[in-house]
């Protein structure tokens, strides 16, 4: 088995880059073209818009989807269609920043855990088991409930409760690293032990990362929308998808399209994210490849 | 004799968890800038400095720390949550009571849902792998993954409920006329009234579990001793379910488990669009009045729910694993 793997990994296939396989796998190129158009909508959003987000229009409220309002209007007369383009705005900033925030702490702990070993890793490892036993939306909430709804607390609590995963990846990689004969090298040439973590370990961690990060980022947007849905989350007037959709249940039977847009519009994203974090971790790691 | 051990040792280790659970809940409570006092206080236009010191005083929250601390933890031990800070004053404990089996019955239901319908979906995918049959499955798992519960519970009750009619979208049971039906017209309407929000809850665990159990199975299908049931004339019915699927089966209650605070946490979202009477919206209510004896009641509790869900799971992986009953360590 050792033998077969071994001429797996040296055929000529591997010498194609991580990127030329990424390009070769139509799913992940999908992900790929989805999450840069919606980082595109994102950014230009103020051009895209046929509205303003917030004007309120009286004489027009929960209007169908016309000609004027593609996507119709809300029960304040907005237009739905540019409320989708600036929430577009707020789901990236959310997920990106949360997620960020969890691979930042993650990598640390993880770091911390899987280098030192022993009881540090016992510690931390204890600690994750631990926030793992509680259901992450109910902390979130719990957490949320003494604080201003603002989109920086909301950031900040998802990012504060969803490190865990990122954590003992990390602590996993470090663990099988720190063995290996580059280390040993590094160690017996006196580097000092936060040489050998960010130069030698470190960098052989990226991929693994990179993916539970991609991936994070659609975990990040459900949860987020979630709380905005309920009403915990993202405010009006600040459109967010899922403060859309409280909107859409509240009129459910006379406007359709309220709870139609802002929910297609983030099964698109976190479709997005899934397809391009999946398609890097078959591209950056050819020996685990999911099929 | 090995499993017997390998289960008191795992029974060890959940008093250490469940101070820990207890432990953060407190500090989260407590730590969150924002005193709970202070909101509700500001609630109440009338409420002077002395009334707020009186409620402090009462509710203990003026004591230090650690104090409040382990009184709260020995109310804890005789399932003494505290009252809520609601109008009516309720204990918590009888609150969060009377809410639970509502929240486990929909759980319960959902994962033997997500069994029942995600193991067989996998192996299909598995068998028939790369048709057009496991195409089809992956991207609809691949979609059911990525759609937030929510929307599809809109969805559901905008087609079923309001365009159709044949669903009702929210309760438990009908407010008209339900104390006239019969045992079985209550049961019928306690069904249909259950049908979307188990279906909802249990979409995101079924995709993934589907798509564990196809990748579990692809992993076994590949291992010598199946090449071995094959060449010895089994039939393929026999190898697929007797030989590879006991196998493939064994990740998956690890995996099963893992999904239990997913599963719980998603209550919050269905039963508050569905309007159901459990400890998610329970939830969801004592966020929204910031009733913190409720809240912290409600946390603790939920985490010990999926404390406990785990450890089942633990048990269920070495009860069905050999290797960890009769304690032999195996290479693979």
């Amino acid at each position: 088995m050792e033998a077969v793997n071994h001429q797996i990994t040296k055929s000529p296939n591997h010498q194609i880059t991580w990127l030329g396989r990424l390009g070769n796998n139509p799913l992940a190129v999908a992900g790929f073209l989805i999450v840069g158009f919606l980082c595109l909508v994102a950014l230009s959003a103020p051009w895209l818009a046929p509205y303003d987000p917030h004007a309120i229009d009286t004489w027009h409220i929960l209007e169908s989807p016309s000609k004027a309002h593609l996507l119709g209007t809300d029960p304040l007369g907005r237009d739905c269609l540019s409320r989708l383009i600036y929430g577009a705005r707020i789901s990236l900033l959310v997920g990106i920043v949360a997620v960020g925030i969890a691979t930042v702490i993650g990598t640390i702990l993880g770091a911390l855990a899987g280098f030192y070993g022993k009881w540090i890793d016992g510690l931390i490892m204890r600690f994750v088991d631990i926030i793992l036993c509680f259901p992450t939306i109910f902390l979130i909430m719990a957490v949320i409930a003494f604080l201003e709804p603002s989109i920086w607390n909301i950031m900040a609590v998802i990012g504060l409760t969803s490190w865990m995963g990122v954590a003992r990846l990390v602590r996993a990689e470090f663990l099988s690293l720190r063995q290996r004969d580059f280390v040993l090298a590094a160690r017996i040439s006196g580097a000092s032990n936060a040489r050998i973590v960010f130069s030698h370990i470190l960098p052989n961690a990226v991929a693994p990362i990179l993916v539970a990060t991609t991936l994070g980022v659609g975990g990040a947007i459900l949860t987020e929308s979630a709380l905005s849905f309920l009403g915990i989350g993202v405010q009006s007037p600040t459109p967010s998808w899922g403060n859309m959709l409280t909107e859409g249940k509240d009129n459910l039977e006379i406007a359709w399209w309220l709870s139609m847009f802002p929910g297609m519009a983030i099964l698109v994203t976190v479709l997005g994210y899934n397809l391009l974090g999946e398609g890097l971790r078959d591209a950056l790691d050819p020996r685990i490849r999911s099929e | 004799m090995a499993l017997f051990l390998y289960l008191i040792k795992k029974i060890l280790t959940l008093g250490p968890t469940f101070l820990g659970i207890t432990l953060i809940s407190f500090m989260v409570m407590h730590l969150a800038p924002g005193e709970p006092m202070s909101l509700q206080a500001d609630f109440n236009p009338k409420m002077t400095p002395e009334m707020r010191e009186r409620l402090r005083a009462q509710y203990g929250l003026d004591r230090p720390l650690h104090i409040q601390y382990l009184q709260w933890l020995k109310g804890l031990a005789v399932l003494d949550l505290g009252r809520s800070f609601s109008p009516d004053r309720r204990p918590v404990w009888d609150k969060i009571k009377e809410r639970l089996p509502v929240t486990l019955l929909i759980n319960v239901l959902a994962i033997g849902l997500i069994l029942v319908v995600a193991v067989p979906l996998g192996v299909a995918a598995a068998v028939r792998h790369n048709s057009f049959f496991d195409q089809v499955t992956t991207v609809l798992v691949f979609i059911a993954y990525a759609a937030p519960a929510f929307w599809v519970a809109l969805l559901l009750m905008l087609y079923f409920g309001v365009h159709l009619g044949w669903l009702p979208i929210s309760g438990l049971h009908s407010l008209m006329g339900y104390e006239q039906m019969s045992g079985w017209g209550k049961l019928l309407d306690w069904c249909r009234h259950l049908i979307l929000p188990v279906l909802v809850s249990a979409l995101g665990g079924l995709a993934g579990l589907s798509r564990y159990t196809r990748s579990s199975m692809l992993e076994v299908l590949k291992q010598d001793y199946i090449t071995t049931a094959r060449a010895k004339g089994l039939p393929e019915r026999k190898v697929i379910y007797r030989h590879a699927l006991r196998n493939a089966l064994l990740p998956l209650i690890t995996i099963l488990g893992l999904s239990i605070p997913g599963l719980i946490g998603g209550s919050v979202i269905f039963e508050s669009i569905f309007a159901i009477p459990g400890v998610g919206q329970l939830m969801w209510t004592s966020v929204m009045a910031r009733g913190y004896p409720l809240l912290m009641g409600n946390l603790v509790i939920v985490s010990v729910l999926t404390l406990l869900g785990n450890q089942l799971a633990d048990m269920g992986y070495a009860l069905a694993d050999p290797r960890i009953r009769t304690g032999v360590q195996m290479e693979n």
